[in-house]
Formats: C-alpha cells, structure tokens, sequence
C-alpha cells in the first residue's frame, strides 16, 4: 500500500476548479515532486492530504486514512512544512521549535531538531529577524519534529540562498532514507530533478504526466551542443539530414535520440566546415525542457 | 489536556512578553484608575471618584482582555498563518480554542488581583460588594467581548483588524459607561449605551460590587443576548485562513 493514495481528487474554489480529477500515489521511502508553475494546485492537493482543505471529489487516503475525517490520528505521523512559514514573529527558534515538538509528544530533541537544520547559532533569534532560508529552515524542524512516516514539504527551498538549499536537500533525502514519504511541492524544476525519485507534473489543476524521472524523460531524447553562433543550419540539414535548432546564442539542440551515427555525422560536419564543438550533451533531455513540453502539448491538445 | 496546557503555556507566554498586551489590559486600566480618581475631572456624582471608577475599569480590564488583546493576537495569528499550522498538528482546534480560553481566564485573574487592591487603595468603599453575580457579570461579558473580538479576527485582515478592534475599544470605552456616566450621555447616544456589551456589563458590576447600577435588570438581560449570539456569530463567520 502507498503511504499517499490519491484518486480522482478535485478541489473547488466556489465555481473554481483548482485541482480536476488528479490521481497519483508517494510511496513510504521515497520523495515525491510533485511540480507545478504557481497556481497549477499543488498545495490544494497537499491541504488535502493534511486534512486541511476537503474535496469536492475524489478519495484521498495517507497512510491508509482519510485525512477529512481522520485529521487528529494522521497528524501525529505527519510532518508538514507551509509555504508560509506558519510561526509566530515574536518566537524565537528554540521556543518555537520546543513548542511543536511539545505538541507532537514523542519525545523529538528540540536543540537537536536546531541543530540539524543548522540554526545552532540562531536558537534565540525570534523568527521577524531570521532571513528568509533561516525561515525555511525553522519550517523544516517542525515538520521534522513530528518525527513523521509522511512530510509534505511546500515549497522547501524556496528563498533560500546555496548552502541552504544544500542543507535542506540533504535533510529531506535523510528523511526518505529513513523510510518516511516525503510529499515536495515545488515550481522549482531543479529541485524536484534534484531530489526526486517520483515526479508528478500538474498544471492549471490537471495531472500532466507521473513517473519517474527516467520514464519522464523516455521519448524526449535530445544532442545538445554549442558551437559558432553562426551555424548554417540548412547546410547541416542538405548534408547529413540533421534537422538542429538554435535554443541560445550559441546553443543548438537536435531531437534525436543519441545514435553514435548521428552523433559522428554532426562531429564531422563541424569539422569539415571549421566549427568547433562545446558541451555536446545528448540522451534524456533535462526536466525543464520535459515540462515544457509536456505542459505545451497538454495546451494545444486543449486548443486543438 | 496535556496539549491544552503545553498550548496555554505559549499562549501566556506570547501575553507576557508582548508590551502591548500588557499595556492593553494592565497599564491602561490601572493608569485610567489611578489618574481619574486623584484628578476629579470626571462628572461621575459619587461623594469619591472611585467608587464610580472601580467596577467601571474592573469592565474594561474585562472588555481589553477578552476582546481586544484576544482579537489582535488572534487576527495576527491568522495573518501569519500560525492557526493554519497549528491546525495541522495533535492539537486540533478545540483543543486551541481551549488554550485561549484559559489564557483569557488566567489574565484576567492577574488584572482583578490587581486592579481590585488597587482600587481599595485609592479609597474604594464599596459597601458589601456581591462578588458571585459579579463573577457570572464577567463571564457573560468575557463570552459577549470574545465573540466579537474572534469575529472580527476571523474577516479582516492583520492590520485592518487591528485598527479596527482599537476603534471599536475607544468606541465601546466612552458609550460603556465605563468612565463617563450614562447620565451624562445625550439622550440618544444613551439608549444605545445601555444597548451595548460594554455597558451592559459595567452597569451591572455596578450594581453588583456598589449597589449603584442604573438599569441593572436590563444590563443583565443585554448581556445575556450579547453572550449568546456573538459567539454563534464567531463560529459562523470565523475563517482560520
């Protein structure tokens, strides 16, 4: 059984319909993106789950209850962490810290939950002069101090500078590697390619696609490369039959999948009219172009 | 109740180190006391100022407690999506609800064991003061000004709620027979004096702790309504996010 079941669940705003029969499942153990631009319905989706927000439609299940009538038993096993923070200005990082892990009362470490988060130095510093990644951090130990089998984890990273980000990568591949569900929601496609073993796409409230990176990127096969700014481009095509396209200055992509043929064919092409070769890159194409795709191809369906 | 009490822990503490607060419901009441009662300006037609005052200020210690320092803090809470995440843990929102309770209780017990002595102090001689009905005066009154203040809470946004519950404060303050006898008000500004919570219950402690109340049968009547509707309104109207 998945720790997260979710089936055909829609969410309404009034006459809005913020989430259309999405369905997908977050498997105990591994971090589950689900990735979105803002507004798509990823964090209507997770309140669900927290037993937060009901559906209009649809059956949810977390760790085989229904969060909408079992929120009081589900919330001692789930750690959440909130776009917004959620904290009390006037607290300062250890109270507050020592506050949930009160609430929660299975006994998790309050300086120790700080500690980990990297805030040892922080602890007395209220949350009104943290920075916005100290913030993101004292979000994270109070879903960690839930000591939870599932997290839902909102936008972690969001505002927080490198080391951060490091930090909190780290904190949440731990978190699965003890065997919790981590549930991510995030618009930041780097971050779900780098921390996901399961994605799923939403967009204006509709499931796009779901899987695993691999299976994300099967079919969207690409060479990557960089070269003269001045490439003719229909003379590589009249040569070799290689249909490239310029994405930057310098940069052409050609979507084909990485055939050693082809790939030597463009090599001596290049070499033959005196154009170096850069970054050449070829194989599954990287999550953003995925996305972009994916997210394109649902609109002209829906034009279409 | 375990997590009842680990969330009136937070609760008093958040009230104990906000200066606001504490000037709201302490510094305010006891200044207005001590201020108005050496300086006889007020046309309260008692033979001591004090005697008007006490049972008075004992209504606005009550009024600040229940409605304004609880709507502020609340209507922050909100704004900071505190409650939001609160809701998401064993807590629950019963459990919450309870925790602020008791903090409003537990308050106000430190505002009457201060504000009582120091009315005594200033020459208070109440007579043979009937603290029970006094006690069940406050009660509806802190459920009458708790409605209001977590209704208002509930809407508005932080800062709109804050200016909104300090207006209503100032408003409730000089129509509440707190300060400024009823008999004093113009005839029309009157009638809705004594329709209001705040005057309503100041008239009855009046009554109860002096034996000086204007209209106490229908203070008592007022407050009742106030007390029962207010908080229906809340529950209704109230938005955790």
């Amino acid at each position: 059984m998945a720790a997260v079941e979710i089936d055909q669940l829609t969410v309404r705003y009034g006459d809005v319909i913020a989430v259309d029969s999405v369905s997908f499942t977050a498997e105990a153990g591994q971090v589950t993106a689900v990735l979105g631009p803002n507004g798509a319905g990823k964090t209507s989706t997770i309140e669900v789950c927290e037993g937060y927000r009901k559906a209009a439609q649809g059956q949810v299940r977390v760790l085989g209850l229904d969060p909408a009538t079992h929120q009081r038993a589900l919330s001692k096993h789930i750690g959440v962490m909130l776009q917004e923070g959620g904290v009390y200005p006037g607290s300062t990082v250890l109270q507050t810290v020592r506050h949930y892990a009160a609430l929660y009362g299975n006994g998790a470490d309050a300086e120790a939950l700080v500690d980990a988060v990297g805030l040892t130095t922080r602890g007395k510093t209220t949350w009104r002069r943290l920075s916005g990644g100290e913030r993101q951090r004292v979000a994270l130990a109070l879903a960690l101090a839930a000591k939870p089998q599932v997290a839902f984890l909102d936008e972690p990273t969001s505002g927080v500078d490198i080391n951060g980000r490091d930090a909190i990568r780290t904190i949440i591949r731990d978190l699965a590697a003890g065997g919790c569900a981590v549930v991510l929601a995030t618009h930041e496609l780097d971050e779900a390619e780098r921390l996901a073993d399961h994605v799923v796409i939403i967009d204006q409230g509709s499931l796009v696609a779901a899987g695993t990176l691999a299976e994300l990127r099967r079919g969207y096969d690409e060479i990557r490369f960089r070269s003269d700014v001045d490439l003719d481009l229909r003379a590589l095509a009249a040569a070799t039959g290689i249909v490239a396209a310029k994405v930057g200055a310098d940069e052409y992509v050609v979507d084909a999948p990485p055939q050693p043929r082809l790939m030597a064919q463009l090599g001596e092409w290049l070499e033959a009219n005196g154009h170096p070769l850069h970054d050449l890159r070829a194989g599954g194409q990287r999550l953003e172009d995925v996305f972009r795709r994916l997210t394109a191809d649902r609109r002209h369906g829906q034009a279409g | 109740m375990r997590l009842t009490f680990v969330q009136l822990r937070a609760e008093l503490r958040r009230v104990a180190s906000n200066g606001e607060q504490l000037l709201l419901t302490l510094g305010i009441p006891v200044m207005l006391m001590v201020f108005f009662s050496v300086v006889d300006v007020l046309p309260t037609d008692t033979k001591d100022p004090i005697d008007f005052l006490a049972p008075g200020i004992l209504a606005l210690a009550t009024m600040s407690t229940a409605m304004v320092s609880l709507g502020i803090g609340t209507g922050f809470e909100r704004s900071y999506h505190v409650l939001k995440r609160l809701g998401t843990t064993p807590l629950g929102r019963p459990r919450l609800i309870a925790a602020k309770v008791g903090a409003v209780i537990a308050v106000q017990i430190v505002q009457f064991a201060v504000l009582v002595p120091v009315a005594y102090l200033l020459g208070w001689e109440p007579g043979s003061p009937d603290w029970a009905p006094a006690v069940l005066a406050v009660v509806l009154g802190t459920i009458a000004f708790a409605g209001i203040g977590l209704t208002l809470a509930g809407r508005l946004p932080g800062e709109v709620n804050l200016a909104a519950q300090n207006g209503l404060y100032l408003v409730l303050l000089l129509l509440g027979g707190m300060v400024i006898p009823f008999a004093k008000l113009p005839g029309a500004i009157r009638a809705v004096a004594h329709a209001l919570p705040s005057g309503a219950l100041a008239d009855v402690l009046r009554e109860t702790l002096s034996s000086a109340g204007t209209e106490p049968t229908r203070s008592w009547v007022v407050l009742a309504v106030w007390a029962a509707i207010t908080p229906l309104v809340a529950a209704r109207l109230f938005r955790w996010d």
